[in-house]
């Protein structure tokens, strides 16, 4: 449990008027409004907040508009309570190191109605309704795809690397009868397949399926008395960009995944040689492009290449999406549990495409379009 | 006005500046006026310092082509494959659009083509602000 007096209040502020309204603000200005003047008092800037938290408005949105790039997020939305919580998971966060200084905010243009509600509602007044979802976008294959072809000319990849990646990770949903799609595929046959949002076709778009995952955790000095055999979190990691993928910072890295991942390999202890077994999270063929450059397991421009040679398939040194991934495997919109299922199975030895001997296992998961990240590092051994 | 069948975006007032300009033709954005640093989307505040005062001027309305897609499946509205584009603007930032006067093709859409404003009418409110090649002015 968290010691008595740890943490504290250090700052503060309320928008309130008896009029009853703000008309010079929408809910994400409130938001704000409220975040800069409890920032003025404390004497700090959006780059002292390291840790966002927020109902009403996700903490991706109050992050991005606030100027914050945060290594803590907490976007429990349980009602009115919601606040209560957030101090709650915030001593949490700040006892263990997650973040130094957590901002929690509330924002509500209860009465006036402007901008009100979350993606996509907000009655064409949410910023992606006013400054990216009027483009023609419908839904993650024409958005999540748009900063790709930036990559493509950088680096010089093609869309055959693409479809490569695709390839790769049917060798695995081959040996895996939970796949969804198992039968070989070849560049030619994805590149063939139907366009969905050129460059992207339908086999380079995850699936879409229903499904479901749990986890239960508890104490490493209690999980000795399960029937099962623990995985044991070595380190964790999160961040939050943007929520309009058009404003990323870099269309060709994912800021979330530069913070997310190094800070899980930190609190882990390890290095990138160490890792027998990595997820990362593909709605779209392109992020294990960006997911392998971002952690660190290859240089810029040189993941395409590293999949090409084979670095990831079955046999290779180190084993990608060994389900089949949301390409192949199964994709119920919020994949990264079954990332983390397939981590878990690998570290127990379970796994229908196991890789013989791992030890620690990498999940690396996107949320949104680039617009977080988390990502969890597991072993079977207790360090 | 073009056939407008979309959700078209409404002004908040943080950016009712922007849409009214649009309306005129103009591309208003906002700048820090210490650093003279322009950003987007707008807001009462510069996020890289929120106390510094900022101001609104017109953008030069030239900028390249960053990135897009071709989206195969557009939403109600859009007539056949559609490109959702994102311009490089020549004062920093960026911006998602739609290319127009232009053939929605791979061949057409060249990366870091110049652009230019081209806004497009949706209602009374509403312009949008839409681009084009660049006339080679």
């Amino acid at each position: 449990m968290p010691k008595p007096g740890n943490v504290a209040i250090v700052g503060a502020a309320e928008l309130v008027s008896p009029l009853g309204v703000f008309p010079e603000y929408s809910q994400l200005g409130l938001h704000a409004e409220a975040a800069i003047r409890a920032m003025k008092e404390a004497g700090l800037k959006p780059s002292d907040i390291d840790g966002v938290a927020c109902a009403g408005a996700s903490p991706v949105e109050t992050a991005f508009y606030l100027g914050i790039t945060p290594t803590y997020v907490d976007g429990t939305q349980v009602g009115g309570c919601s606040f209560m919580v957030h101090v709650r998971h915030a001593v949490a966060a700040i006892e263990s190191g997650l973040a130094k200084t957590v901002l929690i905010t509330h924002g509500e243009s209860g009465k006036s109605g402007i901008g009100r509600g979350g993606w996509p509602g907000g009655g064409g007044q949410s910023i992606q309704a006013q400054f990216e979802q009027w483009v023609g976008t419908s839904g993650p294959p024409s958005t999540f795809t748009i900063p790709v072809m930036r990559y493509l000319k950088k680096y010089n990849v093609t869309e055959e690397d693409l479809a490569t990646v695709a390839v790769v990770q049917r060798e695995y949903a081959a040996r895996n009868p939970n796949a969804m799609m198992k039968d070989p595929i070849t560049v030619d046959d994805v590149l063939n397949s139907r366009m969905i949002a050129y460059p992207f076709r339908l086999l380079m778009c995850c699936l879409v399926t229903d499904g479901a995952g749990a986890l239960i955790l508890t104490s490493a000095d209690r999980a000795k008395d399960f029937p099962t055999k623990p995985a044991y979190i070595l380190g964790t990691g999160e961040s939050v960009e943007t929520p309009m993928v058009t404003q990323m910072e870099d269309f060709t890295s994912s800021r979330a995944f530069r913070v997310a991942g190094p800070t899980a390999f930190r609190e882990a202890g390890i290095t990138h040689d160490d890792v027998d077994h990595l997820m990362i999270y593909d709605a779209f063929a392109h992020l294990p492009l960006y997911g392998l450059e971002d952690l660190g397991f290859v240089g810029r421009g040189e993941a395409a290449a590293f999949i090409k040679a084979g670095n990831t398939r079955p046999g290779g040194k180190l084993p990608l999406n060994t389900n089949g991934g949301g390409l192949s495997y199964t994709h119920s919109g919020m994949y990264g549990m079954y990332a983390l299922q397939e981590s878990l199975r690998q570290v127990r030895g379970v796994a229908p495409a196991q890789i013989p001997g791992v030890k620690i296992s990498v999940a690396h998961g996107v949320g949104g379009m680039f617009a977080a990240s988390g990502t969890v590092i597991m072993s079977n051994e207790r360090p | 006005m073009t056939d407008y069948t979309r959700v078209a975006p409404k002004a908040t007032p943080e950016t009712r500046p922007y849409w009214d300009g649009l309306r005129e033709g103009k591309l208003m954005i906002q700048r820090n006026k210490k650093t003279g640093k322009a950003y987007f989307p707008p807001r009462p505040f510069d996020p890289s310092d929120p106390w510094a005062d900022v101001e609104w001027f017109q953008a030069s309305g030239r900028g390249t082509l960053l990135s897009y897609v071709i989206n195969h499946r557009p939403p109600p509205g859009f007539e056949g494959p559609t490109a959702v584009a994102v311009v490089q603007l020549e004062e920093g930032v960026k911006m998602a659009s739609n290319i127009v006067e232009c053939p929605q093709t791979p061949e057409a859409l060249q990366l870091d083509m110049a652009l230019e404003l081209a806004p497009t009418k949706v209602n009374d409110d509403i312009s949008l602000p839409t681009w084009r090649p660049a006339m080679g002015s």
